[in-house]
């Protein structure tokens, strides 16, 4: 388990303990097909989980039913690790930037505040906004910044929702390469500290970020862990532990 | 600006075809009138054109404001409550069969031969429009968007993501409704004013018909496209100042 660094604490405006998540007996079926059934997911406390696994296997599925967006044909039993419920206390973040094209970044950072009827906290968006390299684009509007941008953007708004868990579908698949590594390596300092789980289907996504690494796989689909990897995220994907794990992990994935 | 001076060439070429088709087909002027003799009484009559233009100026405006405001009202009304979308919606649609033009009469016998039947008719010819587009518009908010907004709150607000999410997406769709409004409004008011009424153009040009002044109901028949014309782009300008952040705002009068 890492700490929370002192930067973070510094974004963060309230002092929670890292909250653990544990979901028991999940099971999804649709139309007609188990995608999964009796699946158990826990997420260590204050952990960053990837979750790996090839397309059209249930992994975003699984994800919203973490976020409470209960898919239809979806159940299962979802805790905090304190035994409460997880309402109110998750950030989500998916593929698409989710910007509202008609507000413009900074209004689009603090929508939460907005939503839930309470004072729209400024200088603590304009901190996240500089944070995530956005100080100067805070006035703009979504659609004249480029790709990577907005998603920055996306991840100053999922901050300043300041849950202890963060829930993230495939956030950076959309994006090219270079922006991609640039992102990647902002999310695992700004999200430090923090219980994250990021979906994904690219295996040296996974193996970059994660602290924690599940593989789903099989149908009906199945979790398991891959051994922890040496080494704070983000990690190089030159890193030799990096290459011979995504072998390892092409392996389990064609074998099943 | 090109498209301008095309638009102008186009019609010089129809005005020179009318010239020829009322010389060469050798036509009585109480049948079809020479351009210059509409110039000439559109010069003549300026002042009576003036002052019944106002008047249906006035209705269509009128007209527009208040269906504008029922349309809008309406369709958040089907938009916020189920109760509303089952009790009204089949007999809103139902009632689309109803000529809007039989209604004319009626109008004039309960509302007067003044202001208000012609106001309510173009009030009801686009009233329809609008309900359907915004309504449209508001029943198709991006799920992506719903989603987030269902993270962000701890328990449902509905009116609070109504007003900052699924109104202002559903803004470009009413800004569609009332383009077509804008077209169809004036049809409104004429009808109004044909039924029964002692001033507008449509009064203008049944008296001018009459009393054979045919050069005098063409001159009324360009106020009132003239009118039409300008009620539209001034509704577009409006419109495209108002919803910067949508590029798919039509653009009917470029040509490529």
């Amino acid at each position: 388990m890492t700490l929370p660094q002192p930067e973070s604490i510094f974004l963060s405006a309230s002092l929670e303990p890292p909250l653990g998540v544990s979901l028991r007996a999940a099971r999804l079926v649709y139309s007609g097909l188990t995608l999964f059934d009796g699946l158990d997911l826990e997420l260590r406390a204050g952990c960053f989980t990837c979750l790996l696994g090839p397309s059209g296997i249930g992994k975003s599925s699984l994800l919203r039913l973490l976020a409470g967006l209960t898919p239809p044909g979806v159940s299962g039993e979802l805790r905090g690790g304190d035994g409460r419920t997880l309402a109110g206390r998750v950030a989500y973040m998916a593929q698409q930037d989710l910007l509202l094209p008609w507000l413009n970044v900074l209004n689009n950072v603090t929508l939460g505040n907005r939503l839930r009827g309470e004072a729209v906290d400024r200088p603590r968006a304009l901190r996240l906004l500089a944070r995530v390299g956005l100080a100067d684009a805070a006035l703009a509007r979504p659609d004249t910044l480029s790709g990577g941008m907005r998603q920055r953007a996306a991840l100053a708004r999922t901050l300043m929702e300041d849950r202890p868990v963060v829930l993230m579908d495939e956030p950076f698949s959309g994006l090219d390469a270079l922006s991609r590594l640039r992102l990647q390596a902002l999310a695992a300092d700004v999200l430090a500290g923090k219980t994250v789980l990021l979906v994904t289907h690219d295996p040296l996504e996974a193996l970059r970020l994660g602290e924690h690494i599940l593989i789903m796989n099989g149908r009906p689909a199945a979790l398991s862990a891959l051994p922890d990897l040496p080494g704070a995220p983000p990690r190089d994907p030159g890193d030799p532990a990096v290459q011979a794990a995504y072998r390892a992990i092409l392996q389990r994935l064609e074998a099943a | 600006m090109k498209a301008l001076g095309r638009s102008l060439v186009t019609l010089a070429g129809f005005l020179l075809v009318w010239q020829a088709v009322a010389m060469l087909g050798d036509l009585p002027a109480y049948i079809l009138p020479e351009p210059w003799a509409v110039a000439l009484s559109l010069w003549h009559h300026s002042g009576a054109l003036l002052h019944h233009a106002g008047v249906t100026a006035l209705e269509i405006v009128l007209g527009m404001a208040l269906g504008t405001l029922m349309g809008c009202a309406s369709a958040l009304a089907l938009g916020y409550s189920r109760r509303a979308r089952r009790w009204v919606l089949p007999v809103l649609i139902a009632s689309q069969a109803v000529p809007v033009f039989a209604i004319a009469p009626l109008l004039v016998l309960w509302l007067g031969y003044g202001l208000g039947s012609k106001v309510v008719m173009a009030m009801l010819i686009i009233y329809f429009p609008v309900t359907a587009n915004f309504y449209d518009g508001l029943r198709h908010t991006q799920r992506g968007w719903l989603d987030l907004a269902r993270v962000m709150l701890p328990a449902p607000r509905p009116w609070a993501v109504l007003r900052h999410i699924a109104i202002p997406a559903a803004l470009p769709a009413l800004a569609s409704g009332l383009r077509v409004a804008a077209a169809i409004a004036p049809i409104g008011a004429v009808i109004g004013e044909w039924v029964g009424s002692s001033a507008g153009l449509g009064y203008l040009m049944l008296h001018a018909n009459s009393r054979m002044q045919v050069d005098l109901m063409f001159a009324a028949l360009l106020v009132l496209a003239a009118l039409a014309v300008g009620l539209y782009f001034l509704v577009d300008a409006g419109l495209r100042r108002l919803l910067p952040w949508h590029p798919a705002t039509p653009d009917s009068f470029k040509s490529d």
